[in-house]
Order: structure tokens, then C-alpha cells, then sequence
């Protein structure tokens, strides 16, 4: 037991680490963060000495280095905009993101399963067509294109809700709705095939013809089995709730982390894109993790294993 | 007495199991110290239920896989090590046919694609000459030329295994595997694939060890049958005098599940437990558990296999203290 | 005396193509019907018709009554009831037809509530009586087992005792030992033969295995293209078969023990059912076949004592040279 939970970490700690080398190395060769943050006008030794500042000067694999110790001990940097540690400028964005990414969340579970649970149940039906249609349209347009659409309608147009910022509760509304439909979308298919699936094993039938109300076979049988795999996806999405947010807070100019990390890349503010980036692999890396030992909460095979050569 | 075609010496295979996400490491022996000889022509039939190994037993034999110890010898020669040039060359003497044939045949190529492959692999003639050949086949197993155009799915379950031992059949192999080739198919068609088997092999002088888990289908088609149980041989001799005298418990409880019309009041005889775990053997004779009339020595010794009479040897330590149980008493039991 | 489950002209079709073609089947108190039948033949089809177990795309028609009340197309509440509790099924392959995320003692404990009104500690020491009565040992522990912790043998006799829990008249068992190894297929009709004699519980045995059907059944139907071709007792049957199917099949089957000889083999297929014979689906593969043959199905009709048969052969395909013989 202690040998899954270890291998597991470990393969998580791993995979934190290639997050991060790649992006310093992305970051480093996509640009001189001198010139970019003290403008190109910036006379010579001015750009020198930042570049001295930030160590920019050492070679590459000694930043690196650099770079990785400060890591392990829990030093993040500081921005190179405005000389605070990178950790506080993304520590003071993440409660905006969770703002939206939170009720995205359950608006993707509140639609996607129920819609996709009663698609299956009425297989070949109006009803499963509509719903995946629905679904298909959902999940293939872009969030931005979503998103701009949304404000055309209901910003412009009906002037019912305003179009950006931050500034009241009714802000939130397009940002989170636009965020939900593409997860419910994807979930709904998700959901629809998971029970299906189980739909079909012999198991329900045997339900059924134990004399089990059909409700009761959907409820007790069908889906807790399809649960198994409907988990891996949203714990997917739990995974994106501080990284998800990136395109849909630059549309309607939401201030959190990844507006942070949009202006950071083009401003090659390498800690805080690093800091960032850290962040959303820890998180998603975490969520996986939760996911594997659900697993076995939920699938009593993966506990105990079959037994060998058994019949 | 001319030299058997086929030589298996206690060979011997395990496995590395994990039990589940958090379980131990068990070592699993399918196969435990098998030895038997085929003879040219004959047909050996290999009878057991899950776990008795007589699958791997079969893939070895064939050298698809290694035992761990002990031999196999093919014509008096050692199998070569598997993937070597001699050993792919062998493979032209020695086919096996499956339980699943969808499962053996390619999805999507045609059934005389399929057949002709062999030929193409061995370099065996010529385009024409394949060509005929394929015909031949296809011919020899009760299937049209229009079949052979046909893809795997096309064609009923029935078809599909003909197609399966036309193409074992296509380099004119010395030695035939079968590995419970009539199992998933209806009994009517069983009936037809058994028929064809017998035929062609009396037709081409096929030796066979013709392995299966319905002791009725081995009777029909075996001239002597090898039981297993948990990894060993408890009883071998000629098919006839062997089912219709079995002297292993385990070869009587087998005998009398076997369904048979007819037979409706006849005494079962009823296997108490549950079938065998090759991850948990055990200690002593493998069946002491749900033998009826084990006794001290069985649950400490392994009975070896010990010739009881000329082609009849029997693994029990029954046979050794001299007492056989009439079947009468094994009805009270 | 009325049949406890009679049968009449059942119909079923998927997607506008038929596969049953109209079932006459009775099933009496406490006796054991053996369904006979190979791929496509229908067998069951029929009774998952019966209990309304097939999926809402298909068209069923006919007539299935329980001691005289009809239950074919009853409303789902009182299908319900029935199922489990007046008829229970159980199914081949009983690994995958008990739920794998429940332990068994509540797949038991179900039906005990739905069928019996059982509620808090009675529901547990019943079910643990039930897993006793099939032969699990240690029941207590093994209450809060999930299936993939038993072999299939244990399995199969957990499907036995769930069916049990609703304390049913009639156990329809489609292939309940197929998928099952041969010593342990005869535990498991063992042991539904004892539960039949202490329960009186009737048992309609379904399976492609003539030899089964004939030691475990009182009574044989056979099947064959959505049809019964023929039907007696299975002594009779077995020693007399007289329809031309029925005679193939049991030649067909290689004999355990007595002489060896060359095993029957029907010639051709099964024909697919969007694409049948006019006449009698087996007419293309019977040697025994005529012009008669081809004309319309031929009826089910009695030739003896409880003894039906489908064939416009007078009394079945008997001895057939001699029948020609006496035509001329």
C-alpha cells in the first residue's frame, strides 16, 4: 500500500518538475525579458543593469539551477514589473479565479450529468438527440468566441448584464455561464457513454428481473457503475479550476490568475509565469492524485483484486 | 517401436501475479512437472478445467513459450529458442488452431488472404501456385471459392474455423495444436468441425494434441487423453478404456458430469470445494481437498504418475496402498 | 389442472424482423421444462419476453398468463412483483450478472425487502441463511463480499439464492452453467435439483446442451428458428427423437461411453431470420425433406401422449426410407 502511494508521489513530483523546465526554457527562448520590461528606448547600461539584477547574465543551465534550488526551497522570485514576490501576486488573484471557475464547476455538473444520464435512459429518442446536439455545439465552439458572443447578446444588445470587470456579483454571470457550457457539454457525452455502457451489462438485467423498479435499477445498479468513469473526467476539471479560467477572464477583463499569467507572458515576467505554471501543475497533478484513490473507493475490484484463476 | 513425434519431459511454468492494487506478489504455477509423448499419426487429448493448465501446457508444446524446466523435443531434437531463425522455420511443421476464430483471423483481410499468408511467409511456391493452393485448402475444409473472398465476419462461426484449420493446414504441417477449437460454436457445427478434424487428419497422417475442457469432443477424437488437474497429469492412458473406466477420483467426478442423454438416474458423483487456485496450491496431491477418500499421505505427498497397467498410468496414492474404490461405493459417498 | 405459466402463440420482433413466431408453451406446477435450442433458436428470447425483459424497440404479441391472470404487457408495477417474486431468472455467465460495486449480502438483501416485506436484522440473517442453504461457506463474513471476491461456481449459486429470496414457483435458468467448469456445472444443477425437491419449485432449464437438459428435466422442448419443433417427455425424446432436427442434434452429440461412431453433422446453417424459407425453416438442411416442405411452416401438433411435433412428416421422420417406402 505504501509502495502505490509512494510510486504515485513520485510520478506526480516528476511530472511538477517537466512543467517547470519547460517553461523556463520556452520562456527564456522566446525573448529578452530586459528589453521587453524596460522598453526598447531603454538606454544600454539600464538594460545591463537589470539584466545583472536578474541574474539574466549567467548562463543558461546556471539560471537554471539557479532557478530550481530557490524552488525546492520554497522561493518563488519576484516579478520583474514591480519587484513583489511572485508568490503574493498570485496568492491575491487566485479568490477572483475560484469566483469563477467554483460555480463553473457545479454548473457543469448540475447540467452535463443530468443531461447526459437522461440521454442514455432514452436512447434514440427526440429527447437524446437534442441533448446531444446540444452537447456538440456546446463543447466545439471556442470559449472566446462563446464568451463574445455572450456579451454581443446579453451586454450589447439586451444590455441586461454588463460586459467586464469586476465590480458586482452580476459580473460574474457571463463569465461563469460561458465557462460552464463547454465542460457540461463534454460531460453530457461523457456521462451518456458511461451509462450506456453499464446499461447494457448483464448485471441490470439481473436487476431487473429480480423485480427491481426500473427507477431503482437506474439509481442503485446503473449509476454507481458509471460513476467509475465519469470520475476520471471531472476530476479533469477540478484540475483546471485556478488554470481553466485563462481565456475567458481576457475576454471579459476578470482579474485573476490567468489575466495575471496572460499579461506576465507578454511581459516574459518569468517568475510569476513560472509561479504560475507551478501552481496549475500542483493542481492538476493533485487532482489526479485524489482521482487514483477514489478509485478505490468506488470500484471494490481495484481493492482487493480477482482471484487468481478463479471459476 | 519408432520414436514419438513429440516429447515433453516435466516441464515446468510460473507466473509473477500482483493480487490487486495493494496485494502481494504470489507466484503462480500453471504448469508442474508434465511429461508426456505423442506418437505420428495419433491423437493425444489433453482434458482438464480452469486452471489445470492445460492451455499453457499446449503453448509450450508447441514452443510458443518456454517452460521454465524440463523439455520438449520435437523429432528427437530440442525446440530451438523462440524467435530464432530455426525456430521460425519450424513454425511451417507445427500449427495451432484457437478457441475464438474472429479472435485468430484478421478483421480486415479476406479469408483467402489469410489462408495464402503461410504460403507467403515460408516462401512456399509461387504466386500461381499459391493460388491453387489456397483453392485446395479452402476445398479440403468444405469451404467455396466465393468464401475465400469474403472477410472474417461475413462468415458464420463454423465457417470461420474451417477457414482457421485451412490455413494451420497450408504448409502442410507435421503437428496440430488445438487448443479448444469447437468450443464457441453451436453443437450442430460442432458436430461438423469434429467430422472434418478426424477426416483430415486419417486423410494426411496429422498427429494432434487436441486439448478441450468437453471430455465428450476429446473422446470422440483422441486416441489416448491425458487428465489434468492444478498443473499435473493424475491420469493418462487410451481414451476408451480410460472413460469408461476412470481410476482417479478426479477422472470419475469428470466422467460423471459429463451430460449425457440417458443417463438421467445414474449416480453423480458430486465434487465437494471449489475449483483449484494455481495461486494457492495445495500442500500434498493437488486434489486432496475435494477428494472423498483422501487420507493422511495425501495432504503431505504429491502422488508421482505411476504406470498401473501397459498405456494406463494413474497419479494417486490410492492406486500405491493397493485399495482402487469400486465406483458402486463412490455413489454412497 | 391449470398450468402455473402457459404460453400462447408468443411473438417477438426486433426491428420489424421476427424471431419468434409464435410460442406454445406450458409450464406445469413443480415440473422441470428443459428448453433445448442452438444459436438463433429463440429459447431466450421467449422468456426474457415473457417477463417483459427486452428493451422497448421490439414488438411482442401473444398471450402469457400466470395461473390464468395475464402478464404480458401487465403495467410495470405489477411485472414487478411477478418478477423475483412469482418467477425469478438467472442468467449464464454469473459473473457479470451480479453488480461488482455491491456487496452481495445487499444484491441478497434487495429482493428480500421487495419480496418478502423483510426490513432491519431479519433482512441479514435471512440472507446469510440463504447463502448457507446454496452451499457458501463461512456466510456471515462473506455477506459483505463483493462478486469478483467468488469464483463462478459461488457466483452462480449467489444468483441461485437471490432468485431464491423471493420464494418464487417457477426458476427459469437460461444457460446457468455454460459458462461454468463441468464439475462444478454438476454442483450447481445439484443443487437446483435439491432446492427443487424441497421447495417444489418448478424450473424451466434453457441450454444448447442436450445431454444437461435430458439428466435434469422431466419434460424437453426443442427449438429451432424461433420455433418449438418438437416437445416430449425427455426420456422419450432422447430415446425416440422424432423430428428430423431433434434427430440430428442428438446424433450430433459424441458419445461419453459405448461405441464411438461418426457423428451426425446437419449440413449448412441456421437460417437468418430477416431471411427465412417459406415453408419450414429446416426444410433446407433435412434430409428427409419435400415439396410439402415448402409450401407454409408446419403446425405444432400432437402425436401421442404429451408429445408434439412440427413436421408434415406423419409421425416424424421415424425411420425415413420405410416412410418413403410405404408413400409409394
Amino acid at each position: 500500500m505504501l509502495r502505490f502511494f509512494a510510486v504515485r508521489i513520485a510520478r506526480a513530483m516528476l511530472t511538477i518538475a517537466l512543467v517547470v523546465t519547460f517553461a523556463f526554457v520556452v520562456l527564456r527562448l522566446s525573448g529578452d525579458p530586459a528589453l521587453i520590461i524596460m522598453g526598447p528606448e531603454a538606454p544600454p547600461e539600464v538594460i545591463a543593469a537589470f539584466r545583472k539584477a536578474w541574474g539574466l547574465d549567467d548562463p543558461i543551465w546556471m539560471q537554471y539551477l539557479d532557478y530550481f534550488g530557490a524552488i525546492a526551497r520554497g522561493e518563488l522570485g519576484r516579478s520583474m514589473r514591480d519587484g513583489r514576490p511572485a508568490i503574493a501576486l498570485v496568492a491575491e488573484r487566485i479568490p477572483a479565479t475560484l469566483v469563477l471557475t467554483i460555480p463553473a464547476l457545479l454548473l457543469k455538473l448540475g447540467i452535463g450529468i443530468p443531461a447526459g444520464i437522461l440521454a442514455a435512459l432514452h436512447r434514440g429518442s427526440v429527447i437524446d438527440r437534442a441533448v446531444m446536439a446540444a452537447a456538440v455545439a456546446g463543447f466545439t465552439v471556442p470559449s472566446f468566441v462563446l464568451g463574445l458572443v455572450l456579451v454581443l447578446i446579453f451586454a450589447v444588445q439586451l444590455g441586461w448584464l454588463p460586459s467586464g470587470g469586476q465590480d458586482s456579483w452580476r459580473h460574474a454571470i457571463l463569465p461563469i455561464i460561458t465557462l460552464g457550457i463547454g465542460g457540461a457539454a463534454v460531460l453530457a457525452r461523457f456521462t451518456r457513454s458511461a451509462m450506456l455502457e453499464v446499461l447494457g451489462q448483464p448485471y441490470v438485467r439481473t436487476a431487473s428481473a429480480k423485480g427491481v423498479a426500473w427507477r431503482a435499477v437506474v439509481i442503485r445498479h446503473a449509476l454507481p457503475n458509471a460513476a467509475i468513469p465519469t470520475v476520471t473526467i471531472i476530476g479533469f476539471m477540478v484540475g483546471t479550476l485556478i488554470a481553466g479560467a485563462v481565456v475567458v477572464e481576457s475576454v471579459f477583463s476578470w482579474p485573476g490568475v490567468g489575466r495575471l499569467l496572460v499579461v506576465a507572458v507578454a511581459n516574459r515576467d518569468l517568475a510569476v509565469v513560472q509561479c504560475v505554471l507551478l501552481l496549475v501543475a500542483a493542481t492538476m497533478v493533485a487532482s489526479n492524485l485524489a482521482v487514483d484513490f477514489l478509485y478505490g473507493f468506488l470500484d471494490p475490484r481495484l481493492r482487493t483484486g480477482t482471484q487468481a484463476g478463479a471459476h | 517401436m519408432t520414436a514419438p513425434l513429440v516429447k515433453v519431459d516435466a516441464i515446468v511454468r510460473s507466473y509473477r501475479m500482483r493480487t490487486g492494487m495493494f496485494g502481494r506478489v504470489a507466484d503462480l504455477r500453471a504448469v508442474d512437472g508434465v511429461s508426456f509423448d505423442i506418437r505420428r499419426g495419433e491423437t493425444l487429448g489433453l482434458v482438464g478445467e480452469s486452471g489445470s493448465g492445460k492451455s499453457t501446457t499446449g503453448r509450450m508444446v508447441l514452443g510458443l513459450e518456454a517452460p521454465d524446466s524440463g523439455s520438449v523435443a520435437f523429432e528427437q531434437a530440442a525446440m530451438p529458442a523462440i524467435g530464432s531463425a530455426p525456430w521460425r522455420s519450424q513454425r511451417a511443421r507445427m500449427q495451432m488452431i484457437f478457441q475464438d476464430p474472429l479472435g485468430a483471423l484478421d478483421r480486415r483481410w479476406t479469408i483467402a488472404r489469410q489462408v495464402r499468408e503461410p504460403l507467403d511467409i515460408h516462401a512456399i511456391g509461387d504466386d500461381a501456385s499459391r493460388a491453387v493452393r489456397v483453392d485446395e485448402l479452402l476445398h479440403s475444409v468444405g469451404l467455396a471459392h466465393d468464401q475465400g473472398l469474403r472477410y472474417p465476419h461475413e462468415l458464420s462461426g463454423g465457417q470461420r474455423q474451417r477457414a482457421v484449420i485451412a490455413r494451420a493446414l497450408a504448409t502442410r504441417p507435421d503437428f496440430l495444436v488445438c487448443d479448444e477449437p469447437v468450443s464457441a460454436l453451436d453443437v450442430s457445427i460442432q458436430a461438423q468441425v469434429i467430422n472434418l478434424l478426424i477426416d483430415l487428419q486419417a486423410e494426411l497422417g496429422l498427429t494432434m494434441l487436441f486439448i478441450s475442457h468437453d471430455l465428450r469432443v476429446v473422446r470422440q477424437i483422441s486416441r489416448r487423453v491425458a487428465v489434468m488437474y492444478l498443473g499435473r497429469i493424475v491420469e493418462l492412458g487410451d481414451a476408451d478404456h480410460l472413460f469408461a473406466a476412470p481410476q482417479h477420483p478426479y477422472t470419475r467426478a469428470l466422467v460423471s458430469a459429463s451430460p449425457a442423454p440417458g443417463r438421467r438416474n445414474a449416480e453423480r458423483i458430486v465434487l465437494t470445494g471449489d475449483p483449484p487456485n494455481p495461486a494457492a496450491r495445495p500442500a500434498g496431491c493437488a486434489f486432496h481437498p475435494r477428494c472423498s477418500h483422501a487420507f493422511a499421505r495425501c495432504r503431505m505427498e504429491s502422488p508421482k504418475l505411476v504406470e498401473i497397467a501397459p498405456d494406463r498410468s494413474v497419479a494417486c496414492h490410492l492406486l500405491d496402498a493397493g485399495t482402487v474404490p469400486a465406483a458402486a461405493s463412490e455413489a454412497a459417498a | 389442472m391449470a398450468p402455473l405459466v402457459s404460453i400462447e402463440n408468443l411473438t417477438v420482433a426486433f426491428d420489424g424482423v421476427a424471431v419468434l413466431h409464435g410460442i406454445d408453451l406450458q409450464v406445469e406446477r413443480g415440473e422441470a421444462l428443459g428448453l433445448v435450442g442452438e444459436s438463433g433458436s429463440g429459447k431466450s428470447v421467449t422468456w426474457l419476453a415473457a417477463l417483459g425483459l427486452l428493451p422497448m424497440a421490439t414488438s411482442v404479441g401473444g398471450r402469457v398468463r400466470l395461473e390464468g391472470a395475464d402478464i404480458l404487457g401487465a403495467p410495470p408495477g405489477k411485472l414487478d412483483r411477478i418478477r423475483g417474486g412469482r418467477i425469478a431468472m438467472i442468467f449464464q455467465d454469473p459473473a457479470s450478472a451480479l453488480n461488482p460495486v455491491l456487496p452481495v449480502g445487499k444484491q441478497i438483501g434487495e429482493s428480500l425487502v421487495l419480496h418478502r416485506g423483510l426490513s432491519g436484522a431479519s433482512i441479514r440473517s435471512e440472507a446469510r441463511h440463504l447463502l448457507d442453504l446454496v452451499g457458501i461457506p463461512d456466510p456471515e463474513r462473506r455477506l459483505s463480499s463483493y462478486p469478483h471476491e467468488f469464483s463462478g461456481g459461488q457466483n452462480q449459486r449467489i444468483m441461485i439464492a437471490m432468485a431464491l429470496a423471493g420464494n418464487p414457483d417457477l426458476l427459469v435458468a437460461d444457460e446457468p452453467t455454460t459458462a461454468l467448469d463441468a464439475t462444478i456445472q454438476s454442483q450447481i444443477l445439484e443443487l437446483i435439483g435439491r432446492v427443487r425437491r424441497e421447495t417444489g419449485m418448478a424450473l424451466v432449464l434453457i441450454s444448447h446442451d442436450l445431454g444437461v437438459v435430458a439428466e435434469n428435466c422431466d419434460r424437453v422442448a426443442v427449438m429451432y428458428a424461433g420455433r418449438i419443433v418438437e416437445e416430449a417427455a425427455a426420456d422419450e425424446l432422447f430415446a425416440d427423437p422424432r423430428h428430423p432436427y431433434t434427430l440430428g442434434l442428438t446424433g450430433a452429440l459424441p458419445p461419453i461411453d459405448g461405441p464411438r461412431r461418426r457423428l451426425t453433422a446437419i449440413p449448412g446453417m441456421v437460417p437468418n431470420p430477416k431471411a427465412m424459407p417459406p415453408g419450414c425453416a429446416f426444410a433446407p438442411r433435412c434430409s428427409s425433406s419435400d415439396r410439402r416442405c415448402e409450401d407454409k411452416p408446419p403446425r405444432l401438433r400432437a402425436i401421442g401422449e404429451r408429445r408434439r411435433i412440427a413436421c408434415v412428416l406423419e409421425t416424424g421422420a421415424l425411420h425415413p426410407p420405410l416412410l418413403e417406402a410405404a408413400a409409394e
